[in-house]
């Protein structure tokens, strides 16, 4: 067998330009499931381990204002572990150097110890002392997003009193991956922060001493945090309880977890396809290359080798070239995953980082590739192997062709031979012809499938930021305010218009389905929020009844007619039965709206808000900044710009390299279907063009028999690939369908055509390459020997 | 070694002049061609004739503008051939040259009517393929594929293929040699008949003497040159030949 084996090497070296063609398709397969799964795996055990390591808590809970002896009554819940109760608050801060108001979201620690739950990860500095109320530690993201330090000092609106505070450290914490500003889509570090103070400082503040607003639990393990909800609600119900929550809906924690979901699903569909294409194309080659050695088959078998041994000698060449492949998409895809990993940690600043790829991901990425290249080849090999060696090495019959009625038609008439020789080639082989077309369709359509994500992002932010939202900007109020503040705010300087909203969070509950979220009170006419349903009208608000987001229709499974039970979480809690009076669809969050004044009925209040839509000059935007600074009724200002800015750079981050990834792998495809197709055309043909040659045709005019029926399937693949592309964008944006966004399916015409382009310029490479070869094609060798 | 025809001859077509061709293959030179002068005349049928190995074909190759000599000139008229330049060769190849090979080399995509369209239409002045076919005698097989032609019928849609652009020279590299001799008889007839009723100069390479009985002139090939020379004051017709 070593002869045999040298065969193997030398053969392998002789092909080394499929080899190599081959082990990249295949390799772009491995790389994309182990870089998706390693990554996947590696954030999910690495935020595990974080949120075991701080002490993460399982259940939290506001209400306004509760007792601390409360705790003792907490903590003795059967499945509770430990209970830590805090203050939170929110404050309006003065950054130096940086004009617009900024909020600060400040959170308890003890003086002295650690807290029980929720620890913070100490980046630089320390932790707060006692006795040194405006002591303050940053967390990492807002610190660096300002450039301050331990020893840096800014003023804060606290309570109504202007207080200077000093940075005595900066931290992270499991509770803030993502640290939102009230009504914020994405995080914004220059205009929300959280910082810690100390409890005692707090407490003097914001006249909360022996009492907490917040308190977060520690369960068992086996304990179920639903039970225990119900009866802390239960518990806290006197206190002004919002409703505990569990860790699941806790903000940071689901946008962390609906970002590991995604990576999931992009996880389990990408590199299916991925696979799957590469597959295809072992398949593809080997079954061709097999049967371009079908005369040294005779021969071996003329020797004396036996059917399985040489089987076994192709199986082992499929296994080479194969193995080339997934060795090249191991490294690869376990280098990428480390990268993909270190970007999402850097996102998530997670203080740790755990990557230990599975070698079963790895197992699974070769073992696919491997049984797909094998099969392919198997049925090639079989058809070799059991041919009788005589016939094997006497040349293949002339293929067999047929006269269409294409060719007697008017228009096949007018063809030349060179066209019509393209033509019988592609009719003669439907099957291989369009696997190729399938081939290059796949790679236009992973290119479409990563491009669409840009377009459905522009679809968003001009839904939801210019259609929507029409306001400069957004005012959060502290608690709810009378007709009062929205007058107030009106006369301050710059600003246009201004419209009153309520927001209040609620249960609402269908039968034995709920949802918590909230509800929000417009004006029956928004000039500055408008709600738009899924064609692009605007929807009026009824004086009564609910108008839902389809999204939470569907969670709820009610429609225009059906009634939602309504619990609200805050002030008096009042329940009562609504009608669902419209439906509108959104890509953002799943929000309930109703006419201001049925909430203000609804809740039992006069004319009351909570938040404010501002429409504002903005050559008085300084003016206006100052004065909302020192209004303690604001606890938030949102600005559009801002946040379609920050809205923008979060997402354009992602998806670059999101994109840049699937960009590369498409070219590769692109790239692969076409060198080994027309390579392998080139060796099955090489006879027939060097004919041509001699019989006085140009290189060009060879190239264009070859290249041209490679042309022609890209062609046919182009569209089909363009078609797919919608398909598989269909198919994403169906997964990655959250309760946070949905992503619209907007493909748009330039986007077609970059993928067109990007894979045109994969195959141009290709075909370059094999018209080198047509241009050194051997005239002479041909003439002489038989195939 | 020279060609010593007499000079009542009618013009030179093409002449080859101090013709050699090394091949390096690793550490080995091997000649194929040393030194071969040779004249072929308008009009005449030649046949080279010798066993394999001794540089018939590669004079073919040269000759046909498929490859370049080491040194030594080919002269087609008044034009020099021989220059490495691809476009020069395919040019000439293109417009003036026919070639038939050993096994065929038809496009089995094309019909016999096809293949030889093939070559008409890149060719200036060609004949209409059906009028190449019938002159080897193909007329009824006009619309038949490769497949379905036996070896015989293969080799004359070659040879239509090979004239139907009325190639100054006729180059026919062991036309019978893969045929049985009674096929190989209705072959040489096609030849025949294209170099009397067209006019057409043709060099046949064979590694069979009696092929040598239809040609004007037989040029004897061995170890890269010209051994022996003979001319036929009187060609047989194929038809009368037997092997």
């Amino acid at each position: 067998m070593r002869a045999l084996n040298l065969k193997l090497i030398r053969n392998l070296w002789k092909l080394k330009g499929q080899v190599l063609a081959i082990a990249v398709v295949i390799a772009s397969g491995v790389a994309v499931l182990v870089m998706s799964l390693s990554a996947l795996q590696a954030l999910q055990q690495t935020a595990t381990a974080y949120y075991e390591r701080q002490r993460f808590a399982d259940v939290f809970a506001t209400v306004k204002r509760a007792p601390r002896r409360l705790v003792n009554q907490i903590s003795t819940l059967p499945g509770v572990r430990s209970v830590e109760d805090r203050i939170k608050q929110m404050a309006t801060l003065s950054i130096e150097g940086f004009e617009e108001p900024v909020i600060g979201q400040l959170v308890s620690i003890p003086e002295q110890g650690e807290p029980l739950l929720n620890n913070l990860v100490l980046r630089s500095g320390r932790l707060v002392s006692l006795g040194h109320p405006d002591e303050v530690v940053l967390n990492e993201p807002f610190a660096e997003a300002h450039d301050l330090q331990p020893g840096d000092q800014f003023k804060a609106l606290m309570n109504g009193h202007q207080r200077s505070l000093t940075v005595v450290g900066i931290a992270l914490s499991p509770e803030f991956i993502y640290s939102m500003g009230p009504g914020a889509l994405m995080p914004d570090d220059k205009r929300f922060g959280v910082m810690w103070m100390g409890r005692e400082a707090l407490a003097a503040a914001y006249d909360l001493e022996g009492a907490f607003n917040e308190v977060s639990l520690g369960l068992l393990h086996d304990s179920s945090p639903e039970q225990i909800i119900v009866k802390l609600d239960r518990l806290l119900e006197s206190y002004g309880s919002h409703g505990a929550i569990a860790r699941k809906n806790q903000i940071s924690n689901w946008f962390l977890m609906n970002e590991i979901e995604q990576l999931k699903t992009m996880s389990t569909i990408l590199p299916t396809i991925f696979l799957a294409v590469a597959a295809f194309l072992g398949n593809m080659v080997m079954s061709r290359l097999i049967a371009t050695d079908r005369s040294e088959i005779g021969l071996m078998k003329a020797f004396g080798y036996s059917n399985w041994q040489v089987a076994w000698h192709y199986t082992k060449m499929v296994m080479a070239m194969c193995g080339v492949g997934i060795v090249l998409g191991w490294l690869l895809g376990a280098w990428l995953g480390r990268v993909n990993t270190e970007i999402y940690a850097d996102l998530f600043r997670f203080p740790l980082l755990i990557f230990r790829p599975d070698p079963g991901v790895f197992a699974i990425g070769a073992a696919v590739s491997l049984i797909a290249a094998l099969a392919g080849s198997l049925g090639a090999v079989r058809h070799a192997a059991t041919l009788p060696p005589a016939e094997a090495m006497s040349p293949p019959a002339p293929p067999m062709y047929r006269s269409s009625r294409f060719s007697q038609s008017r228009f096949g008439l007018w063809l030349d031979q060179p066209t019509r020789i393209i033509l019988r080639q592609i009719m003669r082989s439907p099957w291989r012809s369009l696997l190729t077309s399938i081939g290059i369709a796949l790679s236009v359509s992973v290119m479409v499938m990563a491009l669409q994500w840009i377009d459905a992002i522009e679809e968003i932010i001009e839904v939801q930021f210019h259609q929507t939202q029409r306001q400069d900007m957004s005012v959060g109020l502290v608690e709810s305010q009378s007709d009062q503040t929205l007058r107030e705010i009106r006369r301050l300087p710059g600003v246009l218009a201004a419209e009153p909203m309520r927001s209040k969070s609620a249960d609402l509950k269908a039968g034995h389905l709920s949802h918590r979220g909230g509800i929000e009170g417009v004006t029956d006419n928004p000039k500055l929020q408008r709600i738009y349903d899924a064609q692009g009208d605007v929807v009026s608000i009824p004086p009564e009844g609910l108008i839902l987001s389809t999204r939470l229709a569907e969670k709820l499974d009610v429609q225009i007619g059906d009634s939602v039970w309504v619990e609200v979480l805050e002030g008096k809690q009042p329940k009562a039965l609504i009608p669902v009076v419209s439906l509108f669809e959104t890509y953002m969050g799943m929000p309930a709206y109703m006419h201001i004044q049925a909430f203000n009925r609804l809740m039992g209040e006069s004319a009351s808000l909570e938040a404010i839509n501002l429409l504002v000059d903005k050559n008085q935007l300084s003016q206006l900044y100052r004065s909302l600074k020192s209004l303690p009724k604001v606890s938030a200002v949102t600005l559009k710009d801002a946040a379609v800015e920050e809205f923008n750079e979060t997402m354009a981050e992602m998806l670059m390299i999101y994109i840049s990834f699937f960009a590369a792998f498409a070219c590769a495809l692109g790239f692969g279907v076409v060198y080994n197709s027309t390579r392998i055309a080139l060796s099955e043909r090489g006879r027939e063009l060097a004919t041509l040659r001699v019989l006085g045709f140009h290189s060009g005019e060879i190239s264009y028999i070859l290249l041209g029926e490679a042309a022609l399937l890209i062609l046919i693949g182009l569209p089909l690939g363009c078609l797919m592309g919608h398909g598989l964008g269909w198919l994403m944006t169906n997964a990655m369908n959250t309760e946070l966004f949905r992503i619209p399916l907007v493909i748009k015409a330039a986007t077609d055509a970059t993928a067109v382009l990007v894979t045109l310029g994969a195959t141009a490479f290709s075909a370059a390459l094999v018209r080198r070869r047509l241009d050194h094609l051997d005239l002479i060798a041909v003439l002489k020997t038989r195939e | 070694m020279s060609d010593s025809g007499s000079s009542s001859i009618p013009h030179i077509t093409l002449q080859g002049q101090g013709l050699t061709k090394v091949y390096h293959t690793g550490s080995v030179d091997v000649h194929a061609l040393r030194g071969v002068d040779l004249e072929l005349r308008e009009g005449e049928l030649v046949v080279l004739l010798g066993p394999s190995g001794s540089g018939k074909s590669t004079l073919l190759n040269i000759l046909g503008g498929l490859d370049s000599p080491s040194s030594g000139e080919v002269t087609f008229r008044d034009m020099r051939i021989s220059a490495d330049d691809e476009s020069t060769l395919t040019r000439y190849r293109r417009d003036h040259v026919g070639f038939v090979f050993q096994f065929y080399n038809l496009i089995p995509s094309l019909t016999a009517r096809e293949n030889v369209s093939l070559v008409t239409e890149i060719a200036k002045r060609a004949m209409d393929p059906a009028e190449a076919l019938a002159l080897v005698g193909l007329a009824e097989r006009l619309d038949h594929f490769p497949a379905q032609l036996s070896g015989g019928e293969q080799q004359r849609v070659a040879i239509a293929r090979a004239i139907a652009k009325r190639p100054d020279i006729l180059l026919c590299d062991e036309p019978t040699g893969a045929l049985d001799s009674q096929t190989g008889i209705l072959v040489l007839e096609a030849i025949e008949r294209v170099n009397q009723e067209m006019g057409t100069t043709t060099a046949v390479i064979t590694h069979n003497s009696v092929i040598g009985e239809m040609a004007d002139r037989v040029l004897h090939f061995a170890n890269g040159h010209v051994a022996d020379y003979q001319e036929n004051s009187l060609r047989k017709g194929a038809h009368e030949l037997s092997w």
